[in-house]
């Protein structure tokens, strides 16, 4: 079993709050098994190197990073993995901080996957409506194909 | 006595100990202005003139090119450098400046660009050893700062005690740092432009400036008592662009005079080497420059370091890259705008030049080209004034934390001791305010610099081995996908 997964294909899934990010995984979950896929379920906390803090901020930083990452484990990576559990596929999670579009990007690169499946829309209406969504962005920029699911 | 007197003989006193003068060359320098320059000129040497072979490799670490992805989500070197910057530029670079150039002249400036240059390397070494020698909590949370490595550093090399004492000293003056130049030198400059702007003498706040001071206190105390991030927040993201708008005024106010602008750097040639009508000559000029840059930069005096400590990084010499551009950032670049739109405009040369002083010669300055731009100013010097305040009440809290082991009482003490110097600070005069920050300020410098002197081995093993380490290819930048 270990060699049969060893040698799947991996496809990486951007994973949010959003209805959106459900039906990706439900899509993702379907395509794996019939194409024998393993799933990677990233879910990226929007971030940048480059804001302005406050030094308390920074001192901080370090326990509010854990906690941002516990509480998305718990609040979506958790029901995404279950989604993947019942489904049967081989499934492995991930949080990372960064700018959503590159770092699925390049968790797709490091994992050698072969696709990058996204909702359409996701959990920050607003700001997409201001700068593009990611999957637009991911769209233009993924070095492997994207699927967006609508 | 009401508050105000007491204070004023407060800084008179402190100030005729820490500002004790020399004779040297038919004028009075004081000593501990040529403490920091020969600080300055030592690590330049020292660390082998790192302000011209580092820069590339310091923006280099702010862009992110060497900072290993699994640390994303932690402090950047971006956000340790903007922390940092944003509890430097402050009143210093606007109302400082006017007032070295109100005493100096022109020539003033020569010398405080030369102290920023130099101040690089002394800001290097501090910053580095605030990372090496920080200290981790079990929840993660980093303290950092001359206290730690003052203690830690020397012990290590066999001076635990005489550490120890320097790391005391160090805090004492901080709290005193807090309190003056972070604090009431703020409040006292952006009440005074708050002032002019509302109508100067005729303002309806003219005789009571102390109301302006309790709505500063007021806020800050909605921060650093009631723990209301958002003010803080708020602040730290508008800065920057204030501190954009600013320089972008002076480039107007420069392009507006573009033809004299030959002149005014004529003039600051040669003003810093044989000044007409300066108190003390040559040596006046650069006393008046060192003293403001230092003020305005804080190279030597230790306190960014503790800012600095917070970044995520395995290589402490990466923060000394990073650091040594926030005095170009602050002196090299600001202050020179400053001076140059003072000079350019002449309005130095006014006869009530000296009398004006601060905030106001500068904002004088800006109203012969753009008229309503004191209004934006008086916005500007609040919101720099108020982040300034913010960091340096942070960094009492921290030398507070440090004398009394965390203790919850001495730190909320502390909070209310600086909201009292905050009302203070806007109601009482400029000179003695001006007096106490500066005694303050510089006082931090003693210690600190003791302490970089003895540790001046290793911080240039740590510098050179990591610089070595990134021309060798050893160390790698990053490759994204």
């Amino acid at each position: 079993m270990p060699d049969r997964e060893a040698r799947m294909d991996t496809v990486v899934v951007g994973v949010d709050n959003s209805d959106a990010s459900t039906r990706a995984v439900e899509f993702a979950v379907d395509r794996a098994q019939r194409n024998s896929w393993k799933v990677v379920l990233v879910h990226v906390i929007p971030w940048t190197p480059y804001s302005f803090q406050t030094p308390t901020e920074n001192e901080h930083r370090h326990r509010e990073k854990e906690r941002e990452v516990a509480a998305a484990t718990e609040q979506v990576l958790v029901p995404m993995a279950e989604i993947a559990e019942r489904g049967g596929v081989p499934h492995t999670e991930m949080v990372r901080h960064g700018k959503p579009s590159e770092t699925l990007s390049d968790i797709a690169g490091d994992t050698k996957a072969v696709h990058i499946i996204v909702g359409r829309t996701g959990d920050s209406g607003l700001r997409e409506a201001v700068f593009g969504s990611v999957a637009s962005r991911l769209v233009q920029h993924a070095h492997v194909p994207v699927t967006v699911v609508p | 006595m009401n508050p105000v007197d007491w204070f004023n003989s407060l800084s008179d006193t402190i100030t005729g100990i820490v500002f004790t003068t020399v004779p040297f060359f038919g004028t009075e320098v004081p000593l501990i202005v040529v403490w920091l320059v020969i600080a300055g000129a030592f690590f330049t040497i020292w660390l082998g003139f790192m302000q011209v072979r580092g820069p590339r490799l310091a923006i280099d670490l702010v862009r992110g090119k060497y900072s290993n992805p699994d640390d994303a989500g932690e402090v950047s070197h971006f956000q340790a450098l903007a922390t940092a910057v944003s509890g430097t530029v402050g009143l210093g670079n606007i109302a400082g400046v006017a007032i070295a150039i109100a005493l100096g002249g022109p020539g003033a400036t020569f010398w405080m660009i030369l102290a920023g240059l130099l101040g690089m390397a002394t800001k290097m070494a501090e910053c580095m050893l605030g990372v090496k020698y920080r200290r981790e909590h079990a929840d993660g949370s980093v303290s950092g700062g001359p206290m730690y490595y003052l203690r830690d550093g020397l012990a290590e090399r066999g001076m635990g005690g005489f550490g120890k004492v320097l790391a005391v000293i160090f805090a004492v003056c901080m709290i005193g740092g807090a309190l003056g130049g972070g604090n009431m030198f703020q409040s006292n400059q952006a009440t005074a432009q708050i002032i002019a702007v509302t109508g100067g003498d005729d303002s309806f706040l003219a005789g009571s400036p102390w109301i302006i001071g309790l709505v500063f206190a007021a806020l800050a105390g909605a921060v650093i008592i009631g723990g209301i991030k958002s003010i803080a927040r708020v602040t730290e993201k508008i800065v920057p662009f204030m501190a954009v708008l600013y320089v972008a005024a002076c480039i107007v106010v420069l392009l507006w005079n573009i033809t004299a602008l030959p002149e005014a750097i004529g003039l600051i040639f040669s003003g810093a080497f044989s000044p007409e009508g300066v108190a003390g000559g040559a040596i006046g000029a650069l006393i008046v420059g060192f003293q403001r840059a230092a003020f305005s930069n804080e190279a030597g005096l230790g306190s960014a370091s503790v800012a600095h400590s917070a970044v995520k990084t395995k290589e402490p010499a990466t923060e000394g890259f990073v650091a040594m551009l926030e005095p170009f950032i602050d002196t090299v670049v600001i202050c020179t705008m400053t001076a140059l739109t003072i000079v350019i405009t002449g309005t130095y040369a006014l006869p009530d030049a000296t009398e004006l002083g601060g905030v106001a010669l500068t904002s004088q300055s800006f109203e012969t080209v753009l008229p309503w731009f004191p209004t934006v100013l008086a916005v500007a010097v609040v919101l720099f004034a108020f982040s300034t305040m913010i960091s340096w009440s942070y960094y009492g809290m921290k030398a507070t934390g440090y004398l009394f082991g965390d203790n919850q009482t001495a730190e909320n003490v502390f909070k209310g001791i600086f909201l009292v110097f905050t009302v203070i600070g806007s109601a009482a005069a400029l000179g003695p305010v001006i007096n106490f920050s500066d005694s303050m300020i510089f006082l931090m410098s003693i210690p600190n610099l003791i302490g970089l002197y003895i540790m001046a081995p290793v911080i240039r093993s740590v510098i050179h081995g990591y610089f070595d380490r990134v021309k060798s290819g050893e160390v790698k930048q990053v490759v994204h996908q």
